[in-house]
């Protein structure tokens, strides 16, 4: 049995006070009204530096325009700065969540492969989901306030703007604040539906092996898991990420995100993996399992990137304006995280995770999995920033303070669900057969 | 100058594990081993090396990459930098989505085709070369170890052979020239 060492419950306590902390200092400082974003952008002069009043300058030298629509012009700087902290929590939020959900794919995954390798990770694989819970409320708590617009960040749930927008208006029937907070509802009730009978049976089957009544249940729930996983994954990403943008849209945007999310969430198991061990509680753990979780990370993060040139170049090589403002947006206003991500998703876990021997080696593992999960983080502050904070992006106060904030809640869920079973899943029928993995 | 070596036959992958780490444990030297199919550890029992081949397919990928690059920065944006399409073709960087599918697969082919050629030099292995088969049976259901005679008492050598399951034990004269 694991148990939850003071010093990181503390160490999870700091961290979501710190993060909540920040992330109100955050909202407090977010201006209020055109007045504050004036003085703000007046005061960040005089210390020089920043970009968004590198914009304003170049307004300011056109005296007509600035005299035409100058308020116009702060209003809109004003809503992005109103919507930085909530989307800074976003972010945060549904990177955390994602993280989890990546790890109940890969959990069903591996019930419906029958997989011989992976059993005796079993258990730090439904730790992690338990955040699937608490994060999932939040999330959908998070979504309820934006799609009755009770912040700025979707345009569509602001009935000023469909007003005077008709693609909005077209898609209406689908993007309302009913539809999206139903679907959100059955798209978590489904996973955690999923994630609470799997870990049920996996329980259960320890206690009553023989016949292996539980696992052939698991079997069947993970097999139709995965079915409604595929379905509901992809309508996730386009209510949840795409509808920032709801004048864009893209055929395989569910499996850019799904690939994110697939491939964060391996990458934490084999962080949290080589943690445990490195503390003594999974000796049956030996450097096979590793290498084959670090082959899932180099394997999945080649898949991200097929699917993320897949996306950019059919729509930076059609060039059609509907479509193609998408990236000019972020190539203009994000060019160093938008091609940052490119060299942590992509070129560095390429490099460092193609020898077979490195990846059996903890230390190399460990780095590329941080630089992977700062890569799709940067991957999700891609998708959702520009929409909502457009050019007046920072990463600052509230978004380190957001990651800090859950950071701190899925290591004090996860580690705490750790103390719930025993960290073998002994009546699992493959178990011997992982124990003795070997590759 | 002719040398003596000892062709000790077994019909079982898993004796023949265990013999050869028999043999290697009374430093008696392997020649060679021939199997009809690949038997999983035996390399590491042989004390063989790791192959180096991986190492060359990712130099040679380099080479296919370095090749699709060169290729068409010339073609494209050097020698006659021509709009098609409204492409950009003004420098490489700009024009680079459109050059990443030939890259890729040229780095792949570069790769794959080369070190596979690698593999038929590493191993001698061409058309209408000569099998280096010293027993039929090798390629059905037998396996057979070549032990290096060396000045060990071939008696001695022959029994402790026997001892470690082989079901035919041969002396053979080999003429290495």
């Amino acid at each position: 049995m694991y148990t939850l060492s003071n010093r990181l419950r503390l160490f999870s306590i700091i961290c979501m006070v710190v993060g909540a902390v920040g992330l109100m200092a955050g909202f407090a400082t977010s201006p209020d009204s055109i007045e504050d974003v004036k003085q703000q952008l007046a005061s960040h002069d005089d210390h020089g530096g920043g970009h968004a009043e590198v914009k304003t300058h170049d307004d300011n030298s056109h005296d007509a325009k600035e005299e035409h629509g100058g308020d116009a012009h702060y209003e809109h700087i004003l809503h992005q700065l109103q919507n930085k902290p909530w989307a800074s929590l976003y972010i945060a939020a549904f990177f955390f969540f994602m993280i989890a959900l990546g790890v109940l794919a890969f959990y069903a995954i591996q019930f419906a492969a029958q997989a011989g390798w992976s059993p005796v990770l079993f258990r730090v694989m439904e730790a992690i989901t338990a955040y699937l819970v608490p994060g999932g409320i939040i999330m959908f708590v998070i979504l309820a306030l934006s799609g009755f617009h009770i912040n700025h960040l979707f345009v569509w749930a602001d009935p000023e703007v469909v007003k005077h927008d008709e693609l909005i208006q077209g898609k209406s029937g689908w993007l309302n604040g009913t539809g999206f907070i139903i679907r959100a509802l059955i798209f978590l009730g489904g996973w955690i539906l999923y994630r609470h009978f799997a870990v049920k049976f996996s329980r259960k089957q320890d206690e009553e092996p023989t016949g292996n009544k539980w696992y052939k249940k698991s079997f069947k729930i993970s097999a139709g898991f995965l079915v409604f996983f595929i379905y509901t994954e992809s309508m996730m990403s386009w209510d949840w990420i795409m509808s920032f943008d709801p004048h864009w849209f893209s055929t395989l945007f569910g499996w850019y995100v799904f690939a994110s999310l697939f491939v964060s969430g391996i990458t934490v198991i084999a962080l949290m993996t080589i943690y445990l061990k490195s503390k003594g509680y999974l000796e049956f753990v030996n450097n096979s399992h590793i290498h084959d979780l670090a082959k899932f990370m180099f394997g999945i993060s080649i898949f991200w990137t097929y699917l993320w040139f897949s996306q950019f170049m059919l729509i930076w090589y059609s060039n059609i304006p509907e479509e193609v403002t998408y990236f000019i947006t972020r190539i203009e206003d994000y060019k160093l995280p938008f091609f940052g991500m490119l060299v942590m998703n992509f070129i560095f876990p390429l490099l460092v995770l193609m020898n077979s021997d490195f990846k059996r080696i903890n230390w190399f593992v460990v780095m590329a999995g941080v630089i992977i999960l700062c890569g799709h983080y940067i991957d999700i502050f891609n998708m959702v920033m520009p929409a909502t904070v457009g050019e007046s992006w920072f990463i600052g106060l509230s978004e380190i303070s957001a990651v800090l904030l859950f950071l701190g809640l899925f290591l004090f869920i996860v580690f705490r669900a750790l103390t719930k079973a025993p960290l073998l899943a002994k009546g699992n029928p493959y178990i011997e057969e992982s124990k003795h993995y070997h590759y | 100058m002719a040398s003596r070596v000892i062709h000790a036959l077994y019909t079982d992958d898993d004796v023949l594990m265990d013999a050869v780490k028999k043999v290697r444990s009374e430093r008696y030297h392997i020649e060679e081993v021939f199997t009809p199919f690949p038997v999983h550890g035996l390399d590491k029992a042989m004390g063989l090396p790791h192959t180096r081949l991986a190492i060359t397919a990712f130099m040679y990928g380099c080479v296919g990459l370095s090749v699709a690059i060169a290729m068409m920065n010339y073609i494209m944006i050097e020698d006659w930098p021509q709009n098609i399409g409204g492409k950009p073709s003004f420098s490489f960087l700009e024009n680079m989505p459109a050059f990443v599918p030939i890259m890729f697969e040229l780095t792949v082919f570069f790769a794959a085709h080369l070190m596979v050629i690698t593999f038929y030099m590493r191993s001698r292995l061409w058309p209408f070369k000569k099998a280096e088969n010293p027993d039929v049976r090798t390629t059905d259901d037998h396996f057979l170890m070549e032990v290096d005679v060396a000045n060990h008492d071939v008696e001695k050598l022959t029994s402790f052979l026997g001892d470690t399951g082989a079901v035919e034990i041969k002396i053979v004269e080999k003429d290495n020239h």
